[in-house]
């Protein structure tokens, strides 16, 4: 997959608390919650993000609580991806799940700046800043993550397995 | 070469020997949502074409965070799960008779030794007081469970956390955690697991013990686990039924890292806006005012916790500049805590008394910050915005410390009450 797009920045530890504040864990609908993305550290945010902006962070990204509706928030507002140095490992596990693109490379992500473009090749494994034309090269996925980001999420994945079982189980 | 308690409970779980750093498909003994991540679960559950979840009497359902539900789309989402729950026949646990889901579950004892735990809640790490294997995972995570009644983990490098010296009186798990989180940050255990050992460990009582692992999240884990010993024994012999496999590190088990604190000069502690790691004594914090307590959550909401905060708040008046609100972790906390008088103590004190929820923990309702209002909590978050508006300032501590700020109005430890 190549993705491109505009950059926005932030810093270290930035936690779901502040991606999708708590009192708007009311809905499951990932519009409703988008208007609020980023909202308890940038109010402006989720006015000024387009679709296909790029999300770049520092290290452990997705901090604190295992809400789902942070990575929906920022797939909602229309964000191609996140890159950043480090994430916590719920909202990893969460991203990869919904299809949101997450990816770890600590370097792109410090030298990246505010309004830069960077053009992301997931099979490739790369990230490009085309501000600095600096090239970094990115780590695949386990092949089991990959076989998930393949399926189209891990529901798909999972139901593909629940026909197969249920196929077995006619033919036995 | 032997293995660590996580690396044989997965192991175990996997029907194969396996190790850190790889991917493996595990069997799991309990999968449990809230009020707030079941509607997506279950959402997502539906789309497998499954009719009935893997096994009900291992899927569990606990409205706690939004409940008694404090508007009507909080409501209708306790409903959904209500509703799902009922039908699947699976665990329940309706309002008024149960309380916060990491506080309810081990009082039911449903959370046992050796076991593999996944809940759609990131506290639920706490289960690893118990010798268990217990993650926080997304609504989605969860949904497959329900459905294969597998999950998927990279098994986890172990972090040992050795505890050396004699803890000082007045100082609990709450301490023992920030002063850890302290010393490794937000991040210092990231992906790893937190194995709390020594003598220190050794001696504490369960419900300090059960107050470390919940903040093992704090720190990045994956989990934190305890070792069972006859401390843990004794507690599952009042509440479980049901046989249980323990698991303890091999002498030769290979860690990721070692580190050793002398925890006998250890000062009663607060951890300062906006996060966990950011830890200080709470006698060196300066002259900061304070508008509200709130003690009570996952972390501190038991019957010990409450028992401390009611030694300082008996015959004391919580300040009048402050709104000190008491929440139990369960109704069975409740119940004891009227039982033994330690309701009338707060009620005496000008405190709030109340049924339980995690309400103000996350900023649900039943405690919100106003802008600029600063409150010293016993819950396990300071992030910005977490407990309301995103200019308030939340401020981490245990409970004796919670109790002595509500009497004096400021940041104190129980000694600044002499």
């Amino acid at each position: 997959m190549l993705i491109r797009g505009k950059v926005w920045k932030f810093g270290d530890d930035i936690d779901t608390d502040v991606i999708i504040p708590a009192r708007y864990l009311v809905t499951i609908d990932p519009a409703e919650l988008a208007k609020h993305v980023m909202e308890d550290i940038d109010p402006s945010f989720a006015g000024k993000v387009q679709p296909g902006d790029i999300i770049v962070a520092g290290k452990n990204f997705g901090c604190g609580s295992s809400r789902e509706h942070a990575p929906m928030a920022i797939k909602g507002a229309g964000v191609a991806a996140v890159v950043a140095e480090s994430y916590a490992r719920i909202f990893f596990r969460n991203a990869i799940n919904i299809g949101l693109p997450v990816i770890e490379a600590a370097d792109a992500a410090r030298e990246a700046e505010n309004g830069d473009i960077l053009e992301i090749d997931t099979d490739e494994g790369y990230v490009l800043n085309t501000r600095t034309g600096k090239s970094y090269p990115t780590a695949r996925y386990d092949a089991y993550i990959q076989d998930i980001i393949d399926a189209g999420g891990l529901m798909e994945a999972v139901t593909r397995r629940v026909q197969a079982r249920r196929g077995e189980q006619q033919v036995s | 070469m032997g293995q660590t308690m996580t690396e044989k409970i997965l192991s175990r779980a996997a029907g194969r020997r396996v190790r850190p750093g790889e991917i493996a498909e595990v069997a799991v003994d309990l999968v449990m949502t809230n009020d707030i991540t079941a509607p997506l679960s279950i959402r997502e559950f539906k789309k497998t074409g499954l009719e009935r979840v893997f096994d009900p009497s291992k899927v569990v359902f606990v409205p706690d965070h939004f409940v008694p539900a404090k508007d009507i789309k909080a409501a209708e989402q306790a409903k959904v799960m209500r509703e799902f729950a009922l039908e699947q026949g699976a665990v329940y646990f309706e309002v008024g008779r149960a309380g916060i889901e990491h506080v309810v579950l081990p009082e039911n004892g449903l959370t046992l030794p050796g076991q593999v735990i996944i809940g759609a809640d990131s506290h639920t790490c706490t289960y690893g007081a118990f010798n268990a294997f217990a993650t926080g995972m997304g609504s989605t995570d969860i949904a497959a469970a329900m459905a294969l009644g597998t999950t998927w983990v990279r098994v986890p490098p172990t972090i040992k956390l050795v505890y050396h010296g004699t803890l000082p009186e007045g100082i609990g798990g709450k301490d023992l955690i920030l002063y850890t989180i302290g010393q490794i940050g937000v991040d210092g255990a990231l992906y790893s697991v937190m194995e709390f050992t020594g003598p220190v460990i050794d001696a504490l009582d369960m419900d300090s013990r059960i107050a470390m692992a919940n903040m093992a999240i704090e720190a990045g884990a994956k989990t934190g686990i305890f070792a069972c010993d006859d401390r843990t024994r004794e507690w599952l012999a009042r509440v479980a039924d049901r046989p249980y496999e323990p698991v303890d590190s091999d002498p030769d088990a290979e860690y990721a890292k070692v580190i050793e604190f002398d925890v006998s000069n250890l000062k009663p502690l607060v951890a300062l806006p906006h996060l966990p790691s950011n830890v200080y004594p709470a006698d060196e914090v300066g002259d900061l005012p304070i508008d509200q307590v709130v003690i009570g959550s996952c972390t501190n909401g038991r019957i010990s916790d409450l028992r401390e905060v009611a030694k300082i708040l008996k015959g004391r008046q919580v300040h009048p500049n402050v709104r000190c609100i008491i929440i139990p972790g369960s109704q069975e906390v409740a119940k004891q805590a009227t039982k033994e008088g330690l309701a009338d103590i707060f009620l005496e004190a000008g405190a709030v008394f109340s049924t339980s929820t995690c309400g103000p923990c996350l900023g649900g309702y039943m405690g919100i910050l106003a802008k600029g209002e600063r409150c010293v909590s016993t819950t396990n978050r300071n992030f910005r915005g977490r407990m309301g508006h995103r200019e308030a300032e939340i401020i981490l501590a245990g409970p004796q410390v919670a109790a002595a700020s509500a009497v004096l109005g400021r940041v104190a430890s129980p000694a600044a009450l002499n």
